[in-house]
């Protein structure tokens, strides 16, 4: 049986009607995220098998010592059949690695999937360790982690040090997702510093740069109505961080939202204020995606300019989408990343 | 126009409708043939493209256990923690159906095509689903998981999750891994994760795909031999139907047809007539290869384990095959009739040109072609290699002996000629040899049927000889004992110990021996192996060496193979390296092998214990060892006695050449058939020519005795004649084809009995086929006879 | 007129070197017109009638058909002339002996494209074969085979008729009938007539004789 074609079944994009990547389907038997509940750790670092979906996404803005710009992405998904964690080949938890290596000109990228239950992939509290294959995140406690991943063309290996605290989006973590209520549990680790080696077809790359880590869950984040999102984590020159998503509906305005990072970590939520517009568009086979944006939260101060380091950086994986280092110039100078998902 | 013509030409197989059932019925014979077979290969080949798209046998490299038995679930987790891309494989019975279980998650490419719209989700969770053909899942026992049908899946083969899959079998390992073409970079070397396992590479072409090659390969050739004789009756068909025709062709270019139209209305007429034959020929082959599949599919599961699905279905492969071959032979009996009919000019210089005479520079013509493909045929003797320069071979060899057997004949009956005495016996050598290119096409026919028919049952005679001494020789112990596990074994090793004249345990293991995967066995020292091991080479004493640690056995297969010979060291295990002490016939087994001594056994595997035994004792005490083995709880069936086991093993054997010799059958019935429309065809052109001896004094009795003495004598120097090459076909097809094909060479045994019998049903075939013809001739009314006299012009 | 033959030479190649058989032949014949071509075995009498049909090519001179130059033509054409405007009789009548004698009848007119039923039935009537017309030709007599050829001939309603010894088959009785017939026809149809015979006695029914002297006109 193909990859593939399982994974279209097991996350029917195809159901457009259920939203991007079946993450609108229903939620049978599966918990669902409670606001007021506090996040804990390192618990919550862990795996949630009572929601549907979960991941833990990790991207980084990077560079040669010569300045030569590079991202990477490292992201393990749990989605589950069942509510249950079981022991053995039967387990319902299926897991699924991405991974990616981008510069201006190539963009490398390889997936891996695994069943949970046998022990090729999961995720550990503390210490902190999250595998797929020989794909890991890991460290003695969650300020310190190396991350690395493979694939027939690309390797990488990469050490994660937190420079500042934990963030909660949302209210403390609770992170709703349209105006009927969907919601997620959501925070993030946006302080990473980021050093290591891209092993690449044309050699070794030393690298050093910045990190972004994110890991939310959730039985059904989206509205049905919601076709995708465009996501934004940005980090501007002065310190502050801004992470924007909003969810785009076929025939209505969609939902917005942003949290404002300030250097030392405080965290301000903005519900329906965070406006991204698409300035330019390429054509990748037949698809049509926006690679320039312009992002403004006015209430901050930001207009700026997003724009893609790469166009091409499109995981044609399962589902496919689009996730790639960006740029920022504007009222606020920097770079960070930006994911877009449900283009067709 | 068009329709005027049409007409006149058609309205010739009105007049002439045993030249239409000739055409037709030989056109149909051969592309049924052709057909037939190729349906059969098209069925099997299917068969065991679903069997490795299952397994992903023969794309995908196996990682398994060294020492055999199963990979634990940790290891194959150890391997995929440290990069390696593969995917876990667990086979088992189901019943009566092959079980596997796959990880969908992990498996490369798409090795179990299943149907769309499969639910992963049903197919991961729950009771599971299991997917197979409607026939297999109708065997299915019950079960939780929910059956699917899904056609792409192997015949006699369910497939499902890896996790059902282990809870149907009762089991937790792996047996396989398949290795995923595309690996991540900086990946330990294997013994690094997961010592004791070892990698074996992709097999070119799967196992079962090499050697079902062969046997695929033979039905080809029998069906283009088939084909071969088809045409030679088409050709003289249309042949005669063109020459017969010129008359009336003239005419019609005289009274304003131009000859483009003619000659294109004659092609499309052919056309119609190839596309009529071939089409009922397909309907043949279908019903061929419906009667003789389920003996195949016996054949090749019993010889090779390749499941074969036992039911046909029409595919455009083997059906459009048939067409375009009846097509392409039709145009090739046809071509240079047509050829013939373009050039003729309008005005006629001489009369009607007697049909198929062969014209002198046709017969040198002839007899350089045979000459040089007897001498490719020798070319390909002395230097090629390989099954395709096998085949070859075959093909030059016949066509060449086709081509010449004319001319040979032709001098035969010019020398009896000269030695004849008396008035008759001069006109009969005359007149015989005077009909001999009428018939030549017939008799080409029959030779090539006679040489596949000698040829090929010599191969069977021979491997069939071959094969029960050789039984005899393996087979030796009386009873055969399998036990379940390793405890069992000791305790039943014990109980008999004092009760048998000698134990001898079987145990093989899947090695590597000079980089050809190989299994080896143990000998334990007995005198069992040196009265019955009969060795194509050995050293002196090799039992007592083998006994003593001081070499290793191997057979045909592995010695050809890794081309090892008497004396070159084997490497066994790390640090043993001994030589080859003797390289024993092996017939039927597609694997090599290597026999080493028990103790040295136990030392290079030391976790296997033997679980079978062989048992010597007195043929006498069989029932009672019988019933105090079942009396200890062993079931029935895990007592085997070398009787019904040499049965076994020779059913299987019969049945591979069952579809050969139908086919065998079939050949020697059309080139009868052949024959028999020659003579029909020349008995009106000869009425002119007997007539004049009638007249003269022979009573038409006589004379029809004559014409079937004459076919029964063409017939009998044919059958002569198609002797040695039937036995240079055996000789290819033992010592070439078969060396090719599975690696090992048959003694050749030849058969005079089965060789007499052969050609005494040839010659019972042109005796009946002249009969009919013959029967016309003696009840010709005399006013017929005589009608010749006023007719001629 | 329909038919002129201008300095026609025409010669075969024999073992030593060309055999002249035409040497210069000028003809020529008015529509309706009869003419008998006598001569001796081997006087190109025959070869002369291959000619005018387009059977064959002379090696020089000009042969037009109803204003055609039949000399100038190809295959196709000849053919063309062949089945359209030119009926010819044989000597062996040249039936097709697998189709019946109606179809046989209407052969050339169909080839033709102006089959006229009518037309073939009047034929086959007049010239005794109605009969006959579901028999094979080998069922009938020569005479009525070589009724049969004839009545092919004028059914495709030629307007030039070739008939080449059409009675040389033929018993002598036959032969007057057959003959009687087809001049009658002929005339009946207003078609040209030119018959190759070695009797004189036939070409004397004829409008006009011509002999044939060592490939020229006596």
């Amino acid at each position: 049986m193909n990859a593939r074609i399982l994974l279209l079944l097991c996350l029917p994009a195809a159901a457009q009607a259920q939203g991007f990547a079946g993450l609108g389907g229903a939620a049978e038997g599966f918990a669902l995220p409670e606001r007021g509940r506090a996040l804990s750790f390192p618990a919550d670092h862990g795996a949630h098998p009572a929601f549907r979906i979960e991941w833990w996404y990790v991207t980084a803005n990077l560079e040669t010592p010569d300045g030569t710009p590079y991202g990477l992405q490292w992201t393990l998904f749990r989605s589950a059949l069942a509510p249950r964690d079981t022991r053995g080949w039967d387990s319902p938890q299926l897991w699924l690695g991405h991974a990616a290596v981008t510069s201006a000109e190539t963009h490398h990228y390889t997936q891996r999937l695994a069943r949970g239950g046998i022990g090729q992939a999961g995720v550990e509290p503390a210490p902190f360790e999250a595998w797929i294959d020989d794909w890991r995140m890991a460290g003695p406690d969650f300020d310190d982690l190396t991350l690395s991943a493979s694939g027939p063309e690309f390797s990488y290996e990469v050490t994660l040090d937190a420079q500042g605290p934990l963030v909660r989006h949302g209210e403390a973590g609770f992170s709703v997702k349209s105006a009927e209520g969907q919601a997620s549990h959501y925070y993030s680790q946006p302080f990473f510093t980021a050093r290591g080696t891209l092993h690449l077809p044309e050699g070794p790359v030393e690298v050093s740069g910045s990190a972004w880590f994110d890991h939310e869950w959730s039985s059904q984040p989206l509205s049905d109505r919601q076709t995708g999102w465009d996501w934004f984590s940005l980090s501007f020159e002065s310190g502050a961080k801004l992470m924007g998503f909003q969810l785009r509906e076929a025939e209505a305005a969609g939902y917005s939202y942003a949290s404002w990072i300030a250097p030392d970590g405080a965290l301000t939520p903005y519900v329906e204020a965070f406006e991204a517009e698409p300035l330019e568009t390429v054509d990748l086979d037949g698809i049509e995606v926006p690679v320039r944006w312009a992002v403004r939260l006015p209430q901050e101060g930001v207009a700026v300019e997003v724009e893609a380091l790469n166009a091409g950086a499109w995981n044609a994986l399962s589902p496919p989408y689009w996730e790639g280092p960006v740029t920022v110039s504007g009222s606020h100078v920097g770079e960070g990343y930006l994911e877009m998902t449900g283009y067709e | 126009m068009n329709r005027a013509v049409l007409l006149a030409l058609l309205s010739h197989w009105r007049r002439a409708p045993l030249q239409l059932f000739t055409l037709i019925a030989g056109l149909a014979l051969a592309t049924g043939l052709w057909s037939g077979v190729q349906a059969i290969n098209a069925e099997a080949r299917a068969s065991y493209d679903a069997a490795a798209a299952t397994l992903g046998e023969g794309r995908f490299a196996r990682i398994e256990a060294a020492a055999g038995g199963e990979i634990p679930r940790a290891r194959y987790v150890a391997l995929r923690r440290a990069g390696w891309q593969v995917s876990p494989v667990v086979q088992g019975r189901l019943g009566p159906l092959r079980l596997v279980g796959i990880d969908p998650l992990t498996a490369p490419g798409e090795i179990a095509p299943v149907s769309e719209g499969a639910d992963i989700s049903a197919f991961l969770t729950g009771g599971g689903q299991v997917f197979g053909r409607a026939e297999a899942l109708e065997m299915l026992p019950e079960i939780d998981a929910v059956p699917v049908v899904a056609p792409e899946v192997a015949p006699n083969t369910v497939i499902t999750d890896i996790s059902v899959a282990l809870r149907l079998l009762d089991r937790e390992g792996i047996d396989a891994l398949l290795v995923d073409p595309e690996q991540p970079q900086g990946r330990p070397a294997l013994e690094e994760v997961a010592p004791g396992l070892s990698l074996r590479a992709p097999q070119a072409g799967s196992e079962v795909g090499r050697l079902t090659d062969s046997f695929h390969l033979n039905l080809t050739a029998f069906g283009l031999l088939c084909f071969a004789v088809g045409i030679f009756i088409v050709h003289g068909a249309v042949g005669l139907a063109f020459e017969q025709r010129r008359p009336v062709l003239r005419t019609m270019r005289a009274l304003g047809v131009p000859l483009g139209r003619l000659v294109g209305l004659m092609l499309a007429e052919m056309a119609a007539l190839a596309l009529i034959a071939g089409s009922l020929g397909v309907g043949l082959g279908w019903l061929l290869a419906s009667q003789l599949l389920p003996d195949v599919a016996a054949t090749l599961r019993g010889l090779y384990g390749a499941e074969v699905a036992g039911g046909l279905t029409l595919r455009p492969s083997w059906w459009l095959s048939g067409l375009g071959l009846a097509l392409a032979g039709t145009g090739l009996a046809a071509g240079a009739a047509l050829w013939r009919i373009a050039t003729m000019p309008l005005l006629a210089a001489g009369g009607r040109r007697a049909w198929a005479m062969a014209e002198a520079r046709g017969a040198l013509w002839q007899g350089a072609a045979a000459l040089a493909l007897f001498a490719l045929a020798t070319g390909l003797a002395l230097w090629g290699e390989g099954l395709v320069a096998g085949f070859a071979l075959l093909g030059a060899g016949l066509v060449a002996a086709a081509l010449a057997l004319p001319l040979v004949l032709g001098a035969v009956l010019a020398g009896a000629a000269r030695l004849a005495r008396g008035a008759l016996a001069q006109w009969f050598w005359a007149d015989t040899r005077q009909q001999l290119p009428g018939l030549s096409l017939a008799l080409m026919a029959l030779l090539l049927a006679m040489a596949a028919n000698i040829g090929v049952s010599t191969m069977v005679g021979s491997f069939r000889q071959t094969f029960t001494g050789f039984l005899d020789q393996r087979l030796a112990p009386e009873l055969y004992v399998e036990t379940a596990d390793d405890a069992e074994a000791r305790a039943i090793a014990a109980f008999l110990a004092p009760r048998v004249r000698s134990v001898l345990p079987l145990a093989s293991v899947e090695t590597e021996i000079a980089g050809q995967p190989a299994e080896m066995n143990l000998a334990r020292p007995d005198p069992t192996y040196p009265e019955n091991w009969r060795f194509l080479q050995s050293v002196e004493r090799p039992w007592q060496r083998l006994a003593a640690r001081e070499g290793a056995l191997i057979n045909e297969q592995l010695a050809r193979r890794a081309g090892l010979g008497l004396g070159d060291p084997l490497r066994l295990g790390p640090d043993t390296t001994l030589p080859v002490l003797g390289i024993y016939g092996d017939y039927g087994n597609p694997v090599g092998q290597v026999i080493v001594t028990e103790a040295l056994f136990a030392e290079l595997h030391p976790g296997i214990v033997p679980r079978r035994f062989g048992l010597r004792l007195d043929p006498d005490r069989v029932p009672e060892i019988r019933a105090a083995l079942e009396g200890r709880g062993l079931p029935p069936g895990a007592i085997t006695d070398q009787a019904a086991l040499k049965r076994f093993s020779l059913q299987v054997f019969e049945r591979t050449f069952a579809v050969t010799a139908a086919l065998n059958v079939l050949t020697l019935a059309v080139a009868g058939f052949a024959i028999l429309m020659s003579l029909l065809t020349l008995a009106a052109l000869r009425l002119p020519q007997l007539a004049p001896v009638w007249a003269l004094g022979l009573t038409r009795r006589r004379l029809a005795a004559l014409e079937m003495a004459r076919a029964v004598l063409l017939a009998a120097l044919t059958a002569l004649l198609a002797l040695p090459l039937g036995l240079a076909l055996a000789w290819v097809l033992l010592s070439v084809v078969n060396v090719a094909a599975f690696g090992w060479r048959l003694p050749m045994f030849v058969f005079p009995a089965a060789y007499g019998w052969l050609g005494l049903f040839a010659l019972l075939a042109a005796a009946a086929a002249a009969l009919w013809p013959a029967i016309r001739l003696a009840r010709t009314p005399p006013a017929v006879l005589l009608g010749v006299f006023a007719s001629e012009r | 007129m329909l038919l002129e033959l201008r300095d026609i030479k025409k010669s075969f190649t024999g073992a030593e070197g060309p055999v002249p058989v035409l040497r210069g032949v000028d003809l020529a014949l008015g529509a309706g017109e009869s003419l008998a071509l006598t001569g001796e075995s081997g006087s190109g009498k025959s070869t002369l009638l291959h000619l005018v049909g387009g059977l064959d090519r002379p090696d020089s001179g000009r042969i037009t058909v109803a204003g055609e130059d039949v000399t100038a033509l190809d295959d196709r054409g000849r053919a063309a002339l062949r089945r359209g405007t030119v009926g010819v009789v044989f000597q062996q009548f040249n039936l097709i002996p697998s189709l019946d004698i109606a179809a046989n009848i209407a052969f050339q007119a169909r080839l033709a494209g102006r089959h006229d039923a009518a037309l073939a039935q009047d034929l086959a009537e007049r010239l005794g074969l109605a009969a006959h017309l579901s028999k094979y030709p080998e069922q009938l007599s020569g005479g009525q085979q070589q009724r049969t050829a004839i009545a092919r001939a004028l059914a495709a309603r030629p307007r030039l008729v070739l008939a080449d010894e059409p009675t040389g088959n033929l018993d002598e009785a036959t032969a007057e009938a057959v003959l009687g017939a087809m001049l009658e026809l002929v005339a009946e149809t207003g078609a040209a007539l030119l018959m190759v015979t070695h009797s004189a006695h036939h070409a004397a029914r004829m409008g006009r004789r011509l002999h044939l002297r060592a490939g020229r006109i006596a």
